[in-house]
């Protein structure tokens, strides 16, 4: 036995190597990928590379900083940069309110619809890669400190870029949408066929799980379908480069990534996620008579008073009208509201994306605070009626002043509450105090003016 | 002394400075997580394999070949998304084989060592896939295309950084 093992030493080491290695992955297995086991020794090897490799960034972004900003064009990349930010967080929200506003048409009647909001987003720099053809993942500068969690998703203004896979103190690794062990749930924008995106050995993205009597044009867009509980649906994910038949019935369309995945430089990891029910008006549609009934000119019954709720402020004070809309609805946003409706300051700083959700037909959603912190930008698909706009405000002014003082009108002062005097109407006279009708019932209409002519 | 297969003659047996040894790994790890964050084509080479086969070929022996491609290929899971264990186990078949071809066979000149690196690029490969599909159960895919390019590709980058690293060899 002893000369045995002494002939094939090296043999019988290869195979005791081997063998604790299979051991070794055979426990990670059993205990999932994502286990403990290897944490701790994960945390070393990272831990040794990723300050080199923050060193270098830092050095180099400071180098390319001191040349871009002082000698080269000074000031000019900075602002460059501003407006291009805000590019960026202007393209996120015009694509998800296209995205709602189809969306909104399709279920609008539907009760107890669900959507998740992005709401709070982390920059993060990404710093590192796996390095390997057969691995494709980031690190980023990122991690548990700065409230990351595995399987948060990782999207850049153009498209979405992966899930955090493991979370350390300072960084954190990301495993892209083209490595092959990813799965995205995504869905064409036109047909809205939705399947799996996965990566190749290429490092391409395909969309599986497409049945090959569909019809599918190179060109389409591809969004996020939300399926995979990660990435909030209608997230742009990419464009179909190219169709042919593949396997079992299924199609094989391959997608260009809208994030240039290769060039990751600044991602945004969405760290907080609403899901909220559609709020659908019980009154069912809004008619077009009680729209214009709404715009009929009405006195208030008396100077309306907000007495805001604890940790709210008066909503008017801050609310936003929807000026040229042809519905008179406006958004307002509770102070108080844990929900923030602009993007705070990007740079290093945390900031948060609030998509303000459109109707289907473009409007703004009226959403009056109710007190308390319930958050005003809901996915209410159905516009309820409201208040006016400072541009009918300004007509009503004109028309109480020039239509007899009997003339019967709707509206007002909001059936939702909590408005008050937020759009821009003058202090109404409470001469003539009338009770407001509700809107679902217009009154007859006076004759029309100048500035009504309905 | 090892006596080659081909030429008859006596082959030398090298070795490295403790530096060397640790150093390099660590240099082609951290350049391999680096690098392609710039250039991003720079994510087809793999250093770490590279180095291993260096080492293992110029070291002649087995055991301390098996040893190298372990370390550096666990140490490449580490920094990976994939479970700790694939890479090591793939580089660790290639450093013993590396090591054994290198006892046998005379590598030293520029065509054995570019035929060399594209195919134990491929056992390398082999070992991975089988590994990552037939214990991991990854849902990984192999290309030919891409996987022989790459391969050609590491060993012509192989021949020039083999030229390099011949000047930290230390003759035993």
């Amino acid at each position: 036995m002893e000369s045995v093992l002494g002939r094939y030493r090296n043999l019988t080491i290869l195979v005791g190597v081997l063998f604790l290695q299979v051991l070794g992955l055979a426990v990670q297995v059993k205990r999932g990928n994502d286990a403990d086991s290897t944490r701790l020794i994960r945390i070393w090897a990272v831990g040794a590379i990723t300050p080199f490799e923050r060193g270098l960034v830092w050095a180099q972004n400071g180098s390319g900083n001191l040349w871009h900003n002082y000698f080269f064009l000074r000031g000019v990349r900075a602002e460059n940069r501003q407006l291009k930010e805000q590019i960026e967080q202007m393209r996120l929200k015009e694509v998800r309110l296209s995205e709602d506003a189809t969306q909104a048409h399709r279920l609008q009647s539907l009760l107890a619809f669900k959507e998740q909001f992005i709401v709070k987003t982390v920059p993060a720099q990404v710093i590192g890669s796996s390095g390997s053809d057969l691995s494709r993942s980031i690190y980023i500068d990122r991690g548990s400190n700065d409230g990351l969690t595995p399987d948060m998703a990782v999207i850049t203004a153009g498209g979405i870029v992966g899930k955090v896979l493991r979370v350390y103190p300072s960084t954190s690794l990301v495993l892209m949408i083209n490595d092959q062990s990813s799965g995205v749930g995504g869905m064409l924008e036109k047909s809205r066929l939705q399947g799996v995106l996965r990566g190749t050995a290429n490092g391409e993205v395909i969309l599986e799980r497409v049945m090959s009597d569909e019809q599918v044009a190179p060109g389409d867009t591809v969004l996020s379908s939300g399926g995979d509980q990660i990435f909030p649906k209608g997230l742009p994910v990419g464009t179909v480069s190219k169709v042919s038949p593949g396997k079992d019935m299924f199609l094989n369309i391959l997608v260009r990534p809208a994030a240039d995945l290769s060039r990751l430089e600044e991602v945004l990891v969405v760290t907080e996620k609403q899901e909220k029910n559609a709020v659908v008006d019980s009154g069912g549609r809004v008619r077009a008579a009680d729209i214009l009934a709404e715009r009929l000119p009405s006195v208030p019954d008396k100077p309306a008073v907000v007495t805001p709720a604890p940790g709210t402020t008066p909503s008017g004070a801050i609310a936003s009208s929807a000026a040229g809309t042809s519905v008179g609805v406006k958004t307002a946003i509770p102070a108080g509201s844990s929900t923030k409706p602009e993007v705070a300051g990007h740079g290093l700083a945390e900031h948060n994306l609030v998509k303000p959700v459109g109707t289907g037909s473009g409007t703004p959603v009226a959403s009056a605070p109710t007190g308390g912190n319930t958050a005003s930008l809901t996915g209410a698909h159905s516009v309820p009626v409201a208040t006016q706009q400072p541009a009918t405000g300004q007509v009503l002014k004109k028309v109480v002043q020039k239509a007899p003082v009997g003339a019967s009108a709707t509206g007002g002062s909001g059936s939702n509450g909590g408005t008050g005097n937020a759009t821009g109407l003058s202090p109404a006279k409470p001469a003539a105090p009338r009770p407001k009708p509700p809107t679902a019932e217009p009154s007859p209409q006076p004759p029309p003016t100048e500035d009504n002519p309905h | 002394m090892p006596i080659t297969y081909t030429s008859g003659e006596q082959i030398e047996v090298y070795r490295f400075s403790f530096p060397v040894t640790v150093g390099v790994p660590l240099l082609a790890l951290f350049l391999q997580a680096y690098v392609p964050r710039r250039f991003p084509f720079f994510s087809v080479f793999d250093l770490p394999l590279l180095v291993t086969i260096f080492f293992a070929m110029a070291r002649r022996n087995p055991v301390s070949g098996l040893f190298t491609g372990a370390a550096i290929g666990l140490s490449q899971d580490m920094l990976g998304a994939y479970p700790i264990g694939i890479n090591g186990i793939a580089m660790t078949v290639v450093g013993y084989l590396a090591s054994s071809l290198g006892a046998k066979l005379d590598v030293e000149n520029a065509g054995a060592r570019l035929l060399v690196t594209l195919g134990f690029y491929l056992v390398h490969a082999a070992v991975y896939f089988t590994v990552a599909r037939g214990m991991v159960n990854l849902t990984l895919n192999w290309s030919w295309s891409h996987g022989v390019l790459a391969g050609l590709a590491n060993a012509v980058l192989g021949v020039g950084l083999y030229f390099m690293l011949d000047k930290f060899k230390q003759r035993t």
